[in-house]
Formats: C-alpha cells, structure tokens, sequence
C-alpha cells in the first residue's frame, strides 16, 4: 500500500487552468519591451562618453536609471519564458527537462538581479 | 502495407528549401537564444562599472576592437531582428496577416526594418561620436 494518493497520477496531465498564464506573460513583456529595448538601444548608441565617468553619470539620471531597471526586469523575465519553451521543446526526457528549466532559472535570476543590483548601486553611490 | 506508397515524403530536411516565413520563424528563436547568451557578458558590463572601474575600462578596450564590435554589431542585428519579428507574432496573436501572401510580404518587411533599425543605431553612434564625414 502506498500513501500516494490517486491524485498524484492525475497531476500534469490534465488542464491546470493556468495554461494561459504564461502565454500572456510572453506577450505582455514583448509589448513592454518594443519601446523600452528602442529607447535603450539608442540611448546607448547616443551616448557619446561611454567612459567610466561617462557611463556613471548617465545611469545617475533618475530618468535613466528608473526605466533602465524596468528594461532589464522585463528582459530577463522574458527571456527566461522564451528559454523555458525552447528547453520544453528540445528536452525530453522529463528529470533532465527540470534539471535544465532549475538550472536556466537559476542562472536567469542571478544575472538579473546582480543587473538590478549594479545598477541601483551605480544611481545611489 | 497492402498498397505501394506514392504521397510524396514530408520535408526532407536535406533536400527542402524552407520557405522564408519558415526560416524566420527559426531565426526568431535563434536570434532570442543568442540576445539571452549576450546578458550575461552585458551584465558583467554593467556589475564591472558598478563595482570596478578599471575592470570596466578593461572590457570597454575589448569591445572597442574591431572584433568587439563586430560581435557587438551582430548582436545588435540579432535584436532588432527579434524585435520586429516579435511584433510581428504580436499583430498574428491578434489574428491579423495569417494569409500567405501577406505573411511573405510582412517576412521582407521585418528583415528590411530589422536591418534598416540596426543601421540607424549605427549611424547614431557614429555621428555622434563625430566619424561621419
């Protein structure tokens, strides 16, 4: 006698009423991105002082340094859903498809928040 | 089977020529695998300036060689790509341009603006920088 449950051989196989929630998330986070990776990109191409003291005094602006920080959230959020789906795509053996979604994950959280975090560190030095 | 066989093969990868809309629809993911893997050296960018100027006048000396920036400019290239044919999804999501003929035509209007985008950055960069004539 186990003391699994009959509902342990249901799980993931059925609707879980949350199949939307990513694809929203995906289209969400593109829409965000259109005018922010535009106004990064050519921020950046604009910036003609891209020394130290160049760069710092750029990210200091409280205009610079507020959608900076969105940009780069809604980028690594993103970019961990499109990840997501090509290792479900690709990867099928169901422990390595995990193993690969927690390591990409992990790796997606860590760049993201030492991107925040440099840059939070750069405005209030 | 009872009976020969005569349906032609699905495509055979050796032998098939993609259709453009096929093609850049794999160069959507590609380009979206290659602007992730670029993160991490932007970032490192970004915790060196934070954290270390000398570290970041050192990786700024590397992507100022011409490899750094060519490297620099096809990521740029690859963005721009992934942006427009990203909208692009956005306007199919919305249940617009699935006919076949519009989608080709919409398939050389987003490489025509990815490249025209990643060309103005350019230029951008390199007036302002005075190396325009």
């Amino acid at each position: 006698m186990s003391l699994r449950t009959p509902l342990s051989q249901a799980r993931g196989l059925g609707a879980a009423k949350e199949g939307a929630g990513h694809w929203w998330a995906q289209r969400l986070t593109s829409a965000f991105l259109v005018p922010l990776v535009l106004w990064g990109a050519f921020s950046v191409a604009m910036l003609g002082d891209l020394s130290h003291a160049g760069l710092v005094a750029w990210v200091q602006k409280p205009l610079v340094s507020a959608p900076l920080i969105a940009l780069l959230l809604v980028v690594f959020w993103h970019l961990e859903l499109g990840l997501r789906v090509i290792v479900e795509d690709y990867v099928h053996l169901a422990w390595l498809k995990v193993a690969v979604i927690v390591l990409v994950d992990f790796a997606v959280l860590l760049l993201a928040v030492a991107a925040v975090a440099a840059v939070a560190g750069i405005a209030f030095r | 089977m009872s009976q020969p066989d005569s349906r032609p093969l699905s495509p055979h990868l050796q032998v098939y020529r993609l259709p453009l809309t096929a093609l850049l629809s794999i160069l959507h993911r590609f380009t979206g695998v290659v602007l992730a893997l670029g993160m991490a050296p932007l970032t490192g960018v970004l915790v060196a300036a934070a954290a270390d100027a000398a570290l970041y006048e050192q990786l700024r000396a590397l992507l100022s060689a011409w490899w750094g920036q060519a490297l620099l400019a096809l990521w740029t290239g690859a963005l721009y790509f992934h942006l427009c044919t990203g909208i692009r999804h956005l306007f199919w999501d919305a249940g617009l341009g699935f006919d076949v003929a519009v989608a080709f035509r919409t398939s050389l209007w987003t490489v025509a603006a990815a490249l025209a985008l990643t060309a103005l950055t350019w230029l951008a960069a390199l007036w302002v920088r005075g190396m325009l004539a």
